[in-house]
């Protein structure tokens, strides 16, 4: 049995859908080439105006945006609504140094809410639940996005945010929460928790769980499903595109359908721009079909992920993501926040470090760990362990305020990091997340 | 007045010290006194050498992270209490110690303690008025060996 919250939408024949989405790009590429200069004079750089947009595969004639662009037309440059219209901002996670703002107007907000609250109910949910949200509230979508899909649904909601796990666990069991919303990693530290306070599933009224914000593996679905005696399920978004909820997964468990009738998909080469044949992998980009004050068209997201075409058990005729595989570029998920190697590089240079470094990433007890290794300055060194340790906090302090999340950092002796040949490993991921 | 101490910067992993000494010991540079501070991903090793220039030198070149630092080498007789007494003396006028060790010579019937602390000039004053015997570069350098 399916459950949709939209279903005309959701379960629109493929042929209506695009001749929707034809309509919505034609409008959109108008709306932005005459309220966003900065796309603009990228568009009068190719050569293209928005009559050139005729069949949806004209798309392809459109510039890319990326990350890049967005830090270059920071903070205003790519709004395609007045402020007076825009009702809010949420951010990136975390960092400072490739901080992304979206704004929202009310519309958008309503469409990335509807989009949330598709996925709530293709878990199961309904009115009668209560959805316990334990992501983030503030700048970070994750817990705005499912707060307001919560709503929508009618559904009792919990805006728990995140941390504090002892009031997670009570209020859990407290008010029968029905549904959690976080990251993977922190349901499995939930687990955990559990475990060490005899609490057992039994004790919970928990039946599924919507997953999102980093990734994560088929095992870890089992080992939570199981753990919890719930359903586990996937939930895909960015903040420039809305949040949380450009797609998710339903009953079948078997990708995530895409909100075809606000973003309209591509796949690409990352190395050369070009479309991908259907059903090969590439990078995933996104264009915003009707969203009104951050209308990328476009976006490049640098996942790297699989678009699977073919029908659905569930009914939707949206098309269908796979769980991201990779990255095309070396941005790693940690603890759900969004870090670049450049930014800790940028934080030893202007530290005085030299930027030889190679930063681990690991996962113990659930929780990501980031350790920075750092070569020492000869001239900084004394005789003190007290020192060392001040250098130390001193730049673990510095790439948290960068990154907004916690690294341990250790200094090693001078010249002894590999210095680059080529391609230096800077980075090593011990998580198995892909 | 005061004698150098060389720091060396090793990391916490096999051979890292073995590096170290074996310079030293190519040099024909003697090592006079030592302590070792540690953590768990790196040692600060502290040492008193026969000659703290070419021992600077050959470490350097390896690459090391070294430091100089100036402390004070106090003989006292070797009998219980004389440690005390310094200190006392020291924690009398306030004088605050970062780090100490100590070694016994061979040749004199003294024991040594090496102090650091952030106001070298002044504790030696300090220690030369209340009596102490105070090591000097010479000494390190020939009779201690």
């Amino acid at each position: 049995m399916a459950n949709y919250y939209q279903k005309e939408l959701e379960t629109m024949p493929r042929q209506e859908l695009e001749e929707m989405q034809l309509q919505k790009l034609k409008q959109q590429v108008r709306h932005v080439y005459q309220n966003v200069p900065y796309y603009r004079a990228k568009m009068e750089e190719k050569g293209v105006s928005p009559d050139d947009i005729q069949s949806l595969s004209d798309i392809a004639k459109l510039p890319f945006l990326t990350k890049n662009d967005l830090r270059e037309a920071y903070p205003y440059g790519l709004l395609g609504a007045p402020l007076s219209q825009c009702v809010r901002i949420q951010s990136t996670s975390g960092t400072t140094g490739k901080r992304v703002v979206a704004f929202y107007t009310q519309h958008d907000i309503d469409l990335w809410e509807d989009c949330c609250a598709r996925a709530l109910v293709a878990a199961g949910c309904t009115s009668e639940d209560v959805v316990q949200v334990c992501y983030g509230y503030g700048l970070f979508t994750g817990g705005a996005g499912m707060h307001g899909g919560a709503h929508r649904v009618g559904a009792l909601t919990l805006p728990m945010s995140s941390g504090n796990t002892e009031r997670q666990l009570q209020f859990m069991q407290d008010l029968s929460s029905t549904m959690i919303c976080c990251t993977p990693s922190y349901a499995e530290y939930l687990i955990e928790s559990m475990k060490e306070q005899g609490i057992t599933p039994q004790d919970t009224t928990l039946k599924a769980g919507i997953f999102g914000a980093e990734p994560w593996t088929e095992e870890m679905r089992h080992e939570i499903e199981e753990s919890l005696h719930i359903n586990a399920y996937d939930i895909y978004g960015l903040t420039e595109i809305s949040g949380p909820g450009v797609a998710f997964e339903c009953q079948a468990k078997s990708g995530m359908h895409i909100c075809e009738d606000h973003f309209l998909v591509e796949v690409i080469d990352p190395d050369t721009g070009e479309v991908k044949p259907k059903g090969e992998p590439g990078e995933i980009v996104f264009t915003c079909l009707d969203k009104e004050a951050f209308p990328l068209l476009r976006y490049r997201t640098r996942d790297i992920a699989v678009i699977k075409y073919e029908p659905c058990s569930c009914g939707r005729t949206h098309v269908r993501m796979s769980k991201p595989m990779g990255r095309s570029d070396d941005m790693l998920i940690i603890r759900g926040v969004n870090v670049f190697p450049s930014q800790i590089e940028a934080v030893l240079l202007t530290e005085g470090y030299c930027a030889n470094y190679q930063i681990v990433v690991d996962r113990v007890n659930h929780t990501d760990t980031l350790d920075v290794y750092v070569e020492l300055p000869p001239e900084r060194f004394s005789d003190t362990i007290k020192n060392l340790s001040a250098l130390e906090n001193a730049l673990a302090s510095a790439i948290r305020t960068m990154l907004g999340i916690g690294a341990k950092v250790h200094l090693v002796a001078p010249k002894t990091i590999a210095r680059s040949e080529g391609k230096a490993v800077r980075v090593i991921d011990k998580r198995k997340l892909h | 007045m005061a004698i150098t101490q060389l720091s060396v910067f090793a990391e916490n992993k096999p051979g890292s010290l073995v590096s170290i000494t074996q310079i030293l010991a190519e040099e024909g540079v003697d090592i006079r006194a030592l302590s070792l501070a540690d953590t768990s991903d790196y040692g600060i090793l502290r040492l008193i050498v026969s000659d703290t220039e070419k021992a600077q030198n050959a470490l350097s070149n390896a690459g090391l992270a070294l430091h100089l630092s100036p402390v004070i080498g106090v003989a006292m007789s070797d009998r219980p209490g004389a440690l005390s007494e310094v200190l006392t003396t020291l924690e009398e006028n306030r004088i605050n110690i970062e780090y100490m060790y100590a070694f016994i010579s061979r040749l004199a019937e003294d024991a040594y303690v090496i102090l650091r602390t952030e106001h070298t000039e002044e504790a030696e004053m300090i220690l030369k008025e209340n009596g102490a015997k105070l090591l000097t570069e010479q000494d390190i350098e020939t009779h201690l060996g």
